[in-house]
This record gives C-alpha cells, sequence and structure tokens, in this order.
C-alpha cells in the first residue's frame, strides 16, 4: 500500500477499496459476558446469519481480524488482555462495543472490580446500547460499520490521521471548508487523558438507535 | 478408586497402560502450558495453567476471577425488587433460574408464598430457561471437536424457547419477572398452545442431536472413558446437577426437596449414570433436556386459576432473620443465604452458585489426561463463568 502512504489515491480507486473492506470484514469476537451469547446468536445462528452482510465471524486470532466486536463486561482483571489484543490487530481497525457494560460499565456502574466503558482503553468506533442488545441491533451496529468505512478516506486514515471521510477531505481540497471542521471531530486531548490512546485520535462514535452510549 | 464400575476401571487401566508405554519409550521435557483467558474452550474467560509433560498434563489450575462483577457486594446498596435484575445475570444462559431461589429465600422470610398459579408458572418458566441454557451446551459440544452444525442447530432451536420466554416476560434474555409474592404478570394469549408446539420441537432437536452426535464414533472415542469422576470424589468436591448424577448419584434438588415448586404435579425421571466419564455427563444433560420438555408438557395443563400475586406491601420490607434457599438450577445447585436487618435491601447475599464447585474438580480430573482432552473435558464439565466469578 505504498501508493497511499505517498501521494493522492485517485478517489474511484479509493471507493474501490473501500467497498471491498466494508464487505470482507473479518471479526474477532471478544465475548466476555452475557452479551457473548446475544453475539453467538448473530454470528452464529441461522435465523440472524451474520455472513449475508458479508462479515466473516471466524479469524482464529485477533491478528487476522478487521475489527473486533467487544461484547459483555469488561473488569478491570481483563482490561490489560483487551488493551493487549487490541495492539495486536493490523491497521485498519475497528472496534464495536457491543452491550451496557462494555460502553459504561451497565448494571455494574457502582461495582469495584468493573472498568466502566471499554472506550476508556481502545477507540470505540461504534456503540451499541441495551443489555443485552438484541442480535438485531449488532447487525445494525455492524452495517453503520460499513458504511463508515464506505466513506473513509484511506489515505488520511494510514497517515494516522483520525477519521475523515472522502467528500470531507475533498472539500478540503476545494477550499470550502477544512478537514478539521468538517469532520465533527471531538480533538481529543492526550495530555490531560489518563490512559492515553496512541496513533489515533478517538473517531466520532456512532450509536445505535441514536441515543446516549447507555 | 474404590468406588468404580467395571468399565471405569477399564478405562483407568488402558490410559495407565499407555502412559507407562509412553513413558518408556520417549524422555520429555516439561512445560507450562496457559489456556485462556480468552479461549473458545473455556465458555468465557476461564484461564487453565496446565505444565506438560510431554503431551500429558501432570499439573493444572484455574484461575478464576476474569468475571468478577461483585455482586454479592452490589446487592447489600440495592432494594429487594432491584437486586433480581442483577442476579438475573449471574448464569446468563438460564437467567429465571437464577431470581427463583433468591425470591423464594426473600418470600421465606416475609413468610409468604406465591399464590398456586404463581408457582406452576414459575416452574414452567424455570424448566423453559433450563432448556435454553442446556440446548445451547448440547450444540456447543461438538464445536469442541470441530463440528459446526451442532451449534447451528441448537441456536435455531434455541431461539423458539427465547422467543417464548421474551412472549411471557417481555425480556428475551433476562426477563427479571419474578417479583416476592408471584410473577409479575399473567400468561398472554395463545401462550399455552405455543409453548406445546415448540416443546414438540425441542424433543424433536434432543433426537436429532443425539443421532447427530451421540451416535457419532469420534464424538465416542473422545468422550468416553475420558474425565472419570469416581462418586465419592465427585462429592467430596462438592459437584452438583448433571455432573453429579453422571457419577451415579441419585440426587436431585427438585425432587429431594420440599418447595414451593410445583415439580411434584408432574410425573418424570431423575436420570443416573454409572460411568461418571466425559460422555455421561453429555449423555445425562441431554436426557434431563427430553425430561424438562415434559415436564413442561405436563404443566401446561395444570395451570389453575386465580391471581399469580399475594397481597404484599407497596414497599417491600423484608423483616430481620436469615434464610437459605438453594434449587436445582440448569448448572446445578445454586443457593442464596439472605440476611436481612429489616430495611429496604438485603444485608448480606451469600451466592453459592454450582458452577464454582464444578470448576474445583479441574486440578484433580485435569491430571493425567492429554492437552487434546483438556478441551472436551471442559466442554462436558459445562461452566459458565458468571457462575464461578459472579
Ligand atoms: S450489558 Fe447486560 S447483558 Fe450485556 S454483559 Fe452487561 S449485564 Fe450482561
Amino acid at each position: 500500500m505504498g501508493l497511499i502512504d505517498k501521494g493522492r489515491m485517485p478517489a474511484p480507486l479509493t471507493k474501490l477499496f473501500n467497498i471491498s473492506r466494508s464487505y470482507s470484514l473479518w471479526v474477532y469476537q471478544w465475548g466476555l459476558a452475557c452479551c457473548a451469547i446475544e453475539m453467538g446468536a448473530a454470528f452464529a445462528s441461522p435465523r440472524y446469519d451474520v455472513m449475508r452482510l458479508g462479515v466473516i465471524p471466524l479469524p482464529a486470532s485477533p491478528r487476522q481480524a478487521d475489527f473486533v466486536c467487544v461484547s459483555g463486561t469488561v473488569t478491570d482483571k481483563m482490561a490489560p488482555a483487551v488493551k493487549r489484543l487490541w495492539e495486536q490487530m493490523p491497521e485498519p481497525k475497528y472496534a464495536i462495543s457491543m452491550g451496557s457494560c462494555a460502553n459504561c460499565g451497565g448494571p455494574y456502574w457502582d461495582s469495584y472490580s468493573v472498568t466502566k466503558g471499554i472506550d476508556q482503553i481502545i477507540p470505540i468506533d461504534v456503540y451499541v446500547p441495551g443489555c443485552p442488545p438484541r442480535p438485531e441491533a449488532l447487525l445494525e451496529g455492524i452495517v453503520l460499520l460499513q458504511q463508515r468505512i464506505k466513506n473513509e478516506d484511506m489515505q488520511a486514515k494510514w497517515q494516522g490521521d483520525p477519521f475523515t471521510t472522502l467528500q470531507a477531505t475533498r472539500a478540503a481540497e476545494r477550499g470550502e471548508l477544512s478537514a478539521g471542521d468538517s469532520t465533527g471531530e471531538t480533538t481529543h486531548d492526550i495530555s490531560t487523558d489518563p490512559q492515553p490512546i496512541p496513533e489515533r485520535n478517538r473517531p466520532e462514535p456512532i450509536v445505535v438507535g441514536g441515543g446516549p452510549i447507555e | 478408586m474404590t468406588m468404580m464400575s467395571d468399565r471405569q476401571q477399564l478405562s483407568y487401566i488402558a490410559s495407565q497402560a499407555a502412559d507407562a508405554r509412553l513413558n518408556v519409550e520417549l524422555e520429555t521435557e516439561g512445560m507450562t502450558l496457559n489456556i485462556g483467558p480468552q479461549h473458545p474452550a473455556t465458555h468465557g474467560t476461564l484461564r487453565i495453567i496446565a505444565r506438560l509433560d510431554g503431551e500429558q498434563v501432570i499439573w493444572a489450575e484455574p484461575v478464576a476471577g476474569y468475571m468478577h462483577r461483585g455482586y454479592e457486594k452490589l446487592t447489600e446498596v440495592r432494594t429487594f425488587p432491584q437486586v433480581t435484575t442483577l442476579i438475573n445475570r449471574i448464569d446468563w444462559l438460564g437467567s429465571f433460574a437464577n431470581e427463583v431461589p433468591f425470591i423464594l429465600a426473600a418470600e421465606k422470610l416475609m413468610e409468604i408464598e406465591a399464590p398456586p398459579r404463581a408457582q406452576v408458572i414459575r416452574t414452567i418458566l424455570f424448566e423453559l430457561s433450563r432448556i435454553a441454557n442446556v440446548s445451547l451446551f448440547l450444540g456447543d459440544l461438538g464445536v469442541q471437536m470441530g463440528a459446526v452444525t451442532p451449534v447451528f442447530l441448537a441456536f435455531r432451536d434455541r431461539e423458539y424457547v427465547l422467543n417464548l420466554i421474551e412472549g411471557a416476560t417481555g425480556g428475551r434474555f433476562h426477563p427479571n419477572f419474578d417479583r416476592i409474592g408471584g410473577l409479575k404478570d399473567d400468561l398472554p394469549k395463545g401462550w399455552i398452545d405455543e409453548t406445546k408446539q415448540v416443546m414438540k420441537k425441542l424433543i424433536g432437536f434432543c433426537d436429532e442431536n443425539e443421532n447427530l452426535l451421540f451416535g457419532n464414533e469420534i464424538f465416542q472415542s473422545r468422550m468416553r472413558g475420558i474425565g472419570v469422576i469416581p462418586a465419592d470424589i465427585a462429592k467430596e468436591y462438592g459437584l452438583s446437577g448433571a455432573n453429579l448424577r453422571a457419577s451415579g448419584v441419585d440426587y436431585d434438588l427438585r425432587r429431594d426437596q420440599d418447595i414451593a415448586l410445583s415439580y411434584d404435579l408432574a410425573d418424570w425421571k431423575v436420570w443416573t449414570h454409572p460411568d461418571g466419564d466425559s460422555w455421561a455427563r453429555c449423555w445425562i444433560r441431554l436426557q434431563e433436556t427430553r425430561e424438562s420438555c415434559k415436564i413442561v408438557l405436563q404443566l401446561l395443563d395444570q395451570i389453575p386459576a386465580g391471581p399469580i400475586m399475594t397481597k404484599v406491601p407497596r414497599i417491600i420490607k423484608v423483616p430481620e432473620g436469615e434464610a437459605y434457599v438453594s434449587t436445582e438450577n440448569p448448572l446445578g445447585e445454586m443457593g442464596y443465604y439472605v440476611a436481612s436487618k429489616g430495611g429496604l435491601g438485603p444485608f448480606r447475599v451469600k451466592i453459592r452458585s454450582a458452577s464454582f464447585s464444578n470448576m474445583s474438580i479441574t486440578p484433580w480430573v485435569l491430571k493425567g489426561v492429554y492437552v487434546p482432552d483438556i478441551v472436551t473435558i471442559l466442554a462436558s464439565l459445562y461452566f459458565i463463568l458468571g457462575d464461578i466469578d459472579r
């Protein structure tokens, strides 16, 4: 992918790449608690059948995966393992947080051993709220992630910039508006964050069904 | 090793002979293998540390705590009706079954009892959650040995049961339906007929699974005579549920205990198996799923008319005292020791969960087995991580 690193990608080529990427997503299932069973239902049951969306739920190792689906309660004992897994995944990588527990702590919001929100550790692209979310909600989350990937500017991503849509980059080049404004990016100040997220800034999260992430 | 059956002894001797051969043939070097905390065979986040001699495990230890969510502490800051929301999520595959012993303990302290109609419906939902739980186990069994088809079948048929639970309670996964003094709602229209049809489907699923998996030669050779637990060892380690009955101990709290659930209305059988190996444990669970379907079918015709809720005060205060109630949950004996000081919430709740005791036998049973058998033995012991770590 040296072409992408160095210079500009022609827009049609980027589109082509993006479409192919969005329909061959290999997902690593990081199932931790109750939500893992609903994730299993979405991925393995004939009723929901995730493969028709172009998602392959089989990689045995995070190193083969395009996105990780963290579903369930992340405890403080587990959190380092989640972070390590995330670091082992190759770029470009995405993360879906499934269930209230992974989003914000859920029913264990006052527990002493639960990490309140996996987004303290890894950057999350799509939040699926619910306790547990129905498998349909997870499928919607995956569709939303695919839409994000389709519009993504790969060049910016490869250079480690925050998530930028293709349209925004083109508009910025035409001088209409600056790329920073157009993404609606929440600027992430690494110096004040307790656990800084390196390599990549926090993307604007997508929440299935809108509303708050709980 | 005194209480072994003939077949157990034979398999034991065979494995000893194999070990002896191996030791003569090869000089091997020790190695430590770490399995988990995220591994498909551990049903969640159990971690096993095994020291190996060649292909043989000489020492193994489970590391629990990756799913510890602090239930016992959290219950102290919740009110009694709020606690059911939490404890639903202990054994997440059979959620409704978790609520029942706690509610019964609270009712025991308040000296009230649910009306007969509520008791029968409770029992039906209890058994439905058992079916939802164990059917997934039966599907998952194949995956441990590389057969993927059974898991699709299990998820297919489990959806029907989840639909029923959702129809009655409103919650597909975590119903939170049991109340102190009865149930939240009555059954919806047409639910009974639908349940009858689904139960017939589920019995069909059991037959299918038996043909597909239990009759399979590879399955049998991976399971028969592997991971033998004799009855006295099983009792010493406090095993319960199907794991205990597979070792030949005839003990089922549904039958042996006088409790406010209507198991005596139905005609059913407690299955035991003399072998105590992995195969027996799986076979017992298969038979129990069938038996649960039969219990549900019989109870559906016997739901009495009447209210579903006794009179309880609007704000529930449980009088001072202590009570312990345990029931036969899908995974084994699950009990709650509830201590109340007369307040809105419990003073202390001690949870006796089945999986924790069932898992405690892993160092004993994994000693001397071969590495591929770790997976099948763990699968056949069947624990759920939320139930271990709580
Ligand atoms: S969000 Fe709810 S269902 Fe999901 S893991 Fe947490 S408690 Fe379980």
